[in-house]
């Protein structure tokens, strides 16, 4: 130990540690895989029952009117590809009662005298939904409506035309253009919030759970009766759990990119430092909670209120734009929030640091905050 | 350097804070351990051993009072201390996803141990420990002799010259304890190493050179185990009544008893003078019917010493708060 500098100490301790949590790690592999694993099922997941553009709602029937004009209509409904008009029945109370049954989401019933009402210029169609689900009549009612519209038009149409005009078109058209995501296709959307949800969940529960476990066994106090200073056990337990994380995300990219053909329309390397960054403040958060909590019970209850807040508040799901003030400045607090939106910015828009250098600061800011915190909270005592 | 002290405290005074107020978990204890003694700190469940050791180690923050090993001040010189100590806790656990040999090795590489010393040392060690055929074994696949087997050598392949050692053999079969002590005797012997020992046992206090009792946070006796055990006046008989609480309660008030302990169905009582108690004793309970099986006089042990100074610490205390 003599003629050796305190730095190459302090390089063999951690070394030391280093070693030692990944043999721990690696021989662990039911949680290896399940670390590894849990992504890939999450994609496959959110993208295929996690839907959240809704078509093909079950519909039932009642066409009272029975008459050429209104079957035009239901044509019109089903082609929209909005409704699956699955059932047909005779009257509006069959209709409530298949959707009582659960046999249908949506009913459609049209008035015996349809067509008269349609002569007339004020005809009504009776759209009824079951309304315990709330996306399902969002989306529903909006479809409906619109096919709604496209048929007056129709209608109004053959009438000039009978009346002698001899080419109509509607005056004001809306045109829309979606940017970034053509198609509206989910994954654009969910693949970064599968990405920044389960790199904060991951990162903190590989540090909190590994730090409590070992305080609960009885094994840091013997580590810390050892040179090892509290900086070592930090980096000594970090960089292994760093590697895993960085593999976790490369996974969800070559998944999300090769298989869902996800763009990534942005500098990688900039997506790649400033996610080298949210890992390693998702770690320090996990030893920062190891401080506080003293069973592994608390601290997973520690991680799950974490976990839920940032599924609901951050926009990984729902858009912050539609929260009140106040429950958009929880989200706020929380650094998933600015993640989300710098690596959106970077997959799907493409931008760099000009257009989100306020993010950045925010993530940066967070991630020292937490770093500086962790590695002085971490003690080199038991009390 | 026989009068080298390698472990001192004075005064040593360790707080907690707790939600009904401070508990003072150790309360002016001085202490001195020689090199190359073994040192027994001895004394019932919370009498404040694992909270004395801790301290001393820079493990919990000291309150009050002086601390030191080899010199080293036990709050400032943490680090100087923890290169120079070997410490087995009492809840301690090794990796238990990691083998034998990577136990080892993690233990040596994390103190600094060269390739060259860690070659020459771990074989050694294992084979100290009995261990050498189990080098590719999970440490928690180990029995539990085995792992404080485990726990020992790998608090010394950094060579250190003092061990402490929190109740080691605590939940280990009687086979186990009594090779553990001989291991733990090898190294003094072979190594001159200065070992420090908390422990419930008695009869693990009577291997060491040096015993102090510690009761309720202090420190009511430290001697050699004989001094100890000779600081109990009087002489020590053993018998069994053939009824035994009528017996205990006729003995405890006779002349001359000056003290009384219960063993399971046998009394141990404490007589001035032997052959003129010991024919009253007989006499008395004879008396009331009561015969005593294999009255004999015993060499008093620690175990009965130690629960005579109890008492006497008890009844001194009761007297002070009578006082007040």
């Amino acid at each position: 130990m003599q003629g050796e500098s305190a730095m190459q100490s302090q390089a063999k301790r951690i070394y030391a540690l280093m070693w030692k949590e990944l043999i721990q790690i690696l021989r662990d592999w039911r949680t290896l895989l399940m670390i590894l694993g849990l992504p890939i099922l999450e994609m496959f997941l959110f993208a295929y029952a996690v839907n959240m553009t809704i078509d093909h709602i079950p519909t039932v029937v009642a066409d009272l009117s029975m008459g050429e004009r209104s079957q035009t209509f239901l044509d019109a409904m089903q082609t929209s590809e909005f409704f699956d008009l699955e059932l047909y029945t005779s009257s509006e109370q069959q209709v409530i009662q298949a959707i009582e049954s659960g046999k249908a989401v949506a009913g459609i019933v049209i008035p015996p005298d349809f067509e008269a009402q349609i002569d007339r210029g004020s005809a009504q169609v009776l759209i009824i939904f079951d309304g315990s689900d709330a996306y399902t009549v969002q989306s529903g009612y909006r479809a409906a409506s619109a096919i709604a519209q496209t048929q007056s038009m129709v209608v109004v149409a053959q009438k000039l035309q009978r009346a002698g005009a001899a080419e109509f078109s509607p005056p004001v058209f809306t045109s829309t253009r979606i940017l970034y995501n053509p198609n509206m296709d989910g994954m654009i959307f969910m693949l970064p919030g599968v990405i920044g949800i389960l790199l904060q969940m991951l990162t903190m529960n590989l540090t909190a759970m590994s730090v409590v476990r070992e305080q609960e066994l009885g094994i840091l106090e013997q580590i810390l009766v050892t040179p090892a200073r509290p900086f070592d056990l930090i980096v000594g337990k970090m960089v292994p759990n760093i590697l895993i994380s960085v593999l976790d995300l490369a996974i969800i990219l070559v998944v999300g990119i090769y298989w869902f053909k996800v763009p990534f329309q942005g500098s990688f390397l900039l997506f790649a430092l400033l996610s080298l960054l949210f890992i390693i403040s998702g770690l320090s958060m996990g030893v920062l909670i190891s401080t506080i909590a003293k069973t592994q019970k608390e601290a997973q209850q520690i991680t799950s209120v974490v976990l839920m807040l940032s599924m609901l508040l951050t926009g990984m799901m729902y858009p912050r734009s539609t929260m009140p003030p106040a429950v958009s400045a929880v989200g706020g607090l929380i650094p998933v929030t600015y993640y989300l939106r710098i690596i959106r910015g970077i997959m799907t828009k493409g931008i760099g640091l000009t257009f989100m250098w306020q993010d950045v600061l925010v993530l940066v800011i967070y991630g020292l905050i937490v770093i500086v915190a962790a590695a002085k909270l971490f003690k080199k005592r038991l009390d | 350097m026989t009068d080298e002290k390698t472990i001192v405290t004075k005064n040593l005074v360790k707080q907690f804070k707790t939600r009904n107020g401070v508990v003072t978990a150790i309360n002016g204890v001085t202490l001195q351990v020689h090199r190359g003694e073994t040192y027994g700190l001895i004394g019932p469940d919370g009498a404040g051993k694992t909270t004395t050791t801790r301290v001393i180690l820079g493990l919990l923050t000291r309150t009050g009072g002086e601390s030191s090993i080899l010199g080293y001040d036990s709050m400032h010189d943490t680090y100087q201390i923890r290169e120079r100590v070997g410490y087995i806790a009492q809840q301690f656990a090794l990796p238990g996803d990691l083998t034998v040999m990577e136990n080892m090795q993690f233990f040596a590489n994390i103190h600094g141990v060269s390739r060259e010393d860690q070659k020459k040392r771990i074989p050694e060690l294992l084979e100290f420990a009995g261990l050498e055929k189990f080098t590719t074994r999970l440490g928690g696949k180990l029995s539990g002799g085995m792992k404080k087997k485990l726990a020992l050598a790998c608090s010394l392949v950094h060579e250190p010259q003092v061990v402490m050692l929190d109740e080691p053999t605590l939940g280990v079969d009687p086979v186990s304890r009594r090779e553990f002590w001989n291991l733990l005797g090898n190294l003094r012997t072979e190594k001159g190493m200065t070992i420090f020992v908390c422990t419930p046992y008695m009869d693990e206090a009577e291997r060491c050179n040096w015993v102090g009792l510690m009761y309720k946070g202090q420190l009511i006796a430290h001697d050699s185990p004989e001094t100890i055990k000779a600081m109990v006046p009087g002489r020590l008989l053993e018998f069994t009544p053939s009824e035994f609480a009528p017996a205990r309660d006729l003995v405890a008030g006779m002349e001359g008893v000056t003290e009384m302990q219960t063993y399971g169905l046998m009394l141990h009582v404490f007589v001035d003078d032997l052959d003129r108690r010991q024919q009253e004793i007989q006499a008395t309970l004879a008396d009331q019917g009561i015969t005593c099986a294999g009255m004999r006089e015993i060499e008093p042990r620690m175990e009965e010493a130690f629960i005579s100074l109890i008492h006497k610490q008890e009844s001194y205390e009761r007297s002070e708060s009578t006082a007040e």
